[in-house]
This record gives structure tokens, sequence and C-alpha cells, in this order.
């Protein structure tokens, strides 16, 4: 846990010393605000809620989250750095844990910072703010999700450029999978209960429903096993990929 | 002497390529051991399996008695290494790097501030602390490095190619470093530079191809050299054919070598194997009535013997 903790400590720091963190959450802000305002028409809407604003997150988080993630274990592989950091009394998995939790915490406060959409919504209706409480949770776990995915993808790699494409490939298919563009892949040959399965990962719906106000169970399960099961794959890869 | 670090029967491959090929040996408190070999030998493969970052295919490493594969995290507490190149983080500070590492290794308050005031005293960053480790020069990269290795005053010190890259100010400021820490633990430099594990190790271990080809102290393998005990004369170039008959009348001389310089030679006479001969070669000189400018007796040559091991 304390060395877990002390290298969050670093790599958040390392994001902030960097000019990727103030590119990313001024891009962030920029995007979900003019999206929200201009191709959501949200004032026009006339209604008091959020919906069009996290109606674009998810599709945010498919270029932005990657981008937080490829660096996670490329650059460390890349630059040799990797050798240094697991020579020091710490696991696999506290590195893991450690990476993850600060680049997750780090796209948080990018989230966080779009409180005044809160405030204003506030300001102008009565919005109800349970529904947007899950809303901003909902987003925040899915981030997760996209983000473990991305770390694990980042293990395989020593290139960030690879590492970036490909886990907004594997997290565009994730988004997607309840939608036609990615069962129709599968029917046909596929039997119906496998089917059924992929649709049921689609992060896509899952965030629709939390989004709606309901706290649903399944969404937070499927967004709870995403990250674990991804962050196991990638203390695999860490340990697979440390000789080569 | 109590044995601080154990290796039996090490074995790592890549592929088809059998990069450690059974490696043992052990080595106790107060020894320096200089690790030998050409590129690709299996040096650092050695030195990251002893450090806990590569599983050995097969074989033992234990480190104070703990097991390498079974107890890393004790392992790791009790070593430093410094690996190839000696990677950190770029974008911090050396000022940055060593809390961070002081955090892990669980030191804080006075006795934080102590280790790292220390290390920053004997290395000499005080004039970069607080500058990125990637806009500093290739040496202070170095001593950063080290630094973070020593911190913990670990039993065990594993330094692949700690002088690499210093300028000879530098490597002699390490060098002594090195020499002060060794007195109380194991410490273990990989190197290229011969005339390093002379003058600072205890021992020398050579590798070629994944396997051990010499496990003995530096003049043990100095006296494997052709050239141990043979004895030079350095005199003028009208002397040299004299010298060289006389000398050539000597029982204990197997030959001569012959060097011209413009108006100067020198001859090497090799001693027959197990002789002494520079008392005989100053009476010959002397009687011979030759004048010589010097008269030396040669240690051998480390880089010969390296070669003739690991050519093969």
């Amino acid at each position: 846990m304390h060395a877990t903790l002390t290298i969050a400590r670093r790599e958040l720091a390392a994001y902030f010393g960097a000019p990727l963190a103030y590119v990313f959450i001024v891009i962030f802000l920029a995007l979900s605000g003019g999206l929200t305002f201009y191709v959501g028409v949200w004032l026009e809407r006339g209604r008091a809620d959020l919906q069009a604003f996290f109606d674009w997150h998810p599709w945010l988080y498919l270029i932005l989250v990657p981008a937080v993630g490829m660096r996670l274990w490329a650059e460390e592989r890349k630059s040799g750095t990797i050798e240094f950091l697991m020579t020091l009394p710490v696991t696999t998995l506290n590195a893991v844990l450690g990476k993850f939790l600060a680049a997750w915490l780090f796209v948080g406060i990018a989230l966080a910072l779009t409180f005044p959409m809160w405030l204003t919504v506030d300001f102008l209706g009565r919005p109800d703010h349970g529904v947007i409480l899950a809303s901003y949770l909902g987003s925040w776990l899915m981030a997760g999700g996209m983000l473990a995915i991305s770390a694990a993808v980042s293990a395989l790699t020593r290139n960030q450029v690879v590492a970036f494409v490909l886990a907004a490939a594997v997290c565009f298919l994730f988004l997607m999978s309840g939608l036609e563009l990615v069962q129709a892949l599968f029917r046909g040959w596929a039997p119906d209960s496998l089917i059924a399965t992929i649709a049921s990962l689609s992060l896509l719906s899952a965030f629709d429903a939390i989004s709606q106000g309901v706290i649903d169970l399944r969404a937070l399960i499927l967004f709870g096993s995403l990250i674990v099961v991804s962050l196991f794959v990638n203390t695999a890869l860490v340990e697979l990929k440390k000789g080569g | 002497m109590d044995t601080l670090l154990a290796i039996e029967g090490l074995s790592k491959r890549y592929g088809a390529i059998k990069a450690v090929d059974g490696i043992d040996f052990s080595v106790g408190r107060g020894e320096m051991l200089g690790f030998l070999g050409p590129n690709g030998a299996g040096k650092s493969t050695t030195m990251r399996m002893i450090a806990g970052y590569l599983p050995p295919d097969r074989g033992k490493v234990s480190v104070c008695g703990f097991d390498v594969l079974r107890q890393p995290l004790e392992v790791k507490r009790r070593l430093g290494y410094l690996p190839e190149g000696a990677p950190t983080y770029g974008e911090m500070t050396p000022s940055a790097i060593m809390s961070f590492v002081a955090d892990v290794r669980r030191f804080s308050g006075a006795d934080k501030r102590r280790r790292m005031g220390a290390m920053i005293e004997r290395l000499h960053l005080e004039t970069v602390l607080h500058q990125p480790i990637e806009t500093l020069s290739k040496g202070f990269k170095r001593r950063v490095g080290l630094a973070l290795a020593l911190l913990h005053e670990p039993d065990v010190l594993i330094l692949d190619e700690p002088t690499d890259g210093l300028d000879p100010n530098q490597k002699h400021e390490v060098r002594t470093l090195l020499a002060e820490l060794a007195t109380d633990r194991v410490i273990i430099i990989s190197t290229h530079i011969l005339e390093e594990v002379e003058a600072l190790c205890s021992r020398a271990i050579i590798i070629a191809k994944g396997r051990i080809v010499a496990d003995a102290r530096p003049s043990e393998l100095l006296a494997r050299s052709t050239y141990h005990n043979a004895v030079g004369l350095r005199l003028s170039a009208a002397q040299a054919a004299l010298a060289q008959a006389a000398l050539a009348q000597l029982d204990g001389v197997a030959r001569i070598e012959e060097q011209q310089e413009q108006d100067s030679a020198e001859l090497i006479a090799f001693p027959k194997p197990g002789t002494e001969i520079l008392d005989s070669v100053r009476t010959a000189v002397r009687q011979g009535g030759i004048a010589v400018d010097e008269i030396y007796v040669d240690r051998g040559r480390l880089d010969e013997v390296f070669r003739e091991l690991t050519a093969a």
C-alpha cells in the first residue's frame, strides 16, 4: 500500500511536470464545453439537465484516455527506467496499481474541473442533482475502464504511438459492442449466448444507464471488472515483457 | 568471512541463445568483485538476475540469505543496483528522485534528510539538485544513479558499468568512493576498463559466452600473462644489438622482443615459466658494460589475459 501510494504520487507529479497534463485538461474542457453548447445545443433544449454534456464523454474519452494511458509502461520500457523501478522494493502489482491510480486521479481532476457546467445548470433551472452526481461517477468509472485497457496495452510495446492507436481501437470495440457495427461481425457464426455476452460488455449502454440516474448494478460490475481484469492483464504483461 | 551473495547454476536463455549458462560463485563481505567479459558475454543479464529484475530460467541467487525468486522484496531491500546506462526519470530533479527512492524505502524525517545529504555531498550533486535530470551531463546522470543505488547503504551493491562516461577526475572520485564503501559490504562492478579491476577489485571474474572462464585475484590473472615477470630494457639504438646478444646467453630467458623507436629501443626478455630473470639480466648488463636508460619488471598485462580467455 505504502509503495503503491508513493508510486502514484510520483506519477501524478510527473503528469503535472510535463505539458501533457495542461494540454489534456484544456482540450478536455474546451471540447466538452464546445460540443455541449454548439453541437448538443444544450441551452436551446431548455432542459435543466446535463445529458447533452455527458453524452459526449464516451467519445472524448475514446481519444483522450488512451493519450493519458499510452505513456504509462511504453515510456518506462523505452527509456529503461522500468529496470530502475522494478529493482526497488516494490511488487509489479504495486507499480501497476500506483500508475493506474495516478492516471485515474488525473482524469478525475480534469473531470472535476467541468464543475462550472453543474453550476450553470443549477443557476438556470432546477436540475436533479442526484442524476448529475451519478453521471459524474459513471463517467469517471467509464474513464477508469478505458484507462485500465490503455495501461495494459501500453505494457505491450515500447512505442507510445502504437500503444495509443491499439488502446483507442480496443476501447472503441468495448464502447460499441452493443451496436450493430460490432454485433454484425459475430452474427451468423457465433452462438446467441456469445453475442448477448458481447452486447452486455458495451460501455456505452452501461454509461447510458447510469447517466439516466439509475445506479445500475450491472453497469458498476462491468466497469469494476473491466478495471480489475485489465490491471491483472497489465501485471502479467509487465512480468512477461521484462526480459525483452 | 560471511557470504552475502551466493549464486548457483544460474542460467538464462533468450530464444535459442544461451545468454547465461550455469554460473556459480559466491562473494563475502569486504570483497569487491570485478565482472569482466566481452560485450554480449552475459554480464548485464547476470546482474539483472541478481538484482531481481529478470527471473532466471534455472539456478539460484541468494542475497543475505534471501532467495531472489521467493523473497524478492527482502532481497531488494538489501541490494543497491545501478542498471547499465543509469536510467532515471529525466523530467525529475535529482532532489525529487532521491526523495522518491527514500519514500519507497521508507526513510522519513531526519533519517531521510541525513541520507540524502550524505549522498549529495559524497557525489557532489549540490549544484544540480533542482535541475531536471535530462538536462544534466552524462557524468552527473551517472552520479545521480549511484546516489539512488547507495541511498539505503545496502549490503550488496551491483553496479553495471559505474564509471562509463565519466571524465578521468570523476572516475577517480567514484573509485575512491567505492573503495571506501567496499570494506563492509559486497560490491560487484562490471567494466570494460581493465585497469579499474587491477586498481580496485580484490577479485575478478571473467565470463565469455555465458560461462565463467576465470575467477581469481587480479594479481593471479596477471601472473597468467606471458608478460608476467618479463624484464624490459630501454636503451639507445646503438646499444640494442649488444644487449640482445648478452641477454640471449642467459639461461632463464625464453625469447627476446625488440621494439625500435627513432634513436632508442626497447628490449623485452621473456622468462622461461617459473623463473625470475631480473638479477641475471642486471648482472649481464653490468658485465657487458651496456648503457641502459631504464630497466623494469612487467607485472603482466590484463588485456592480453582477457583476450586469451575470451577470444576462443
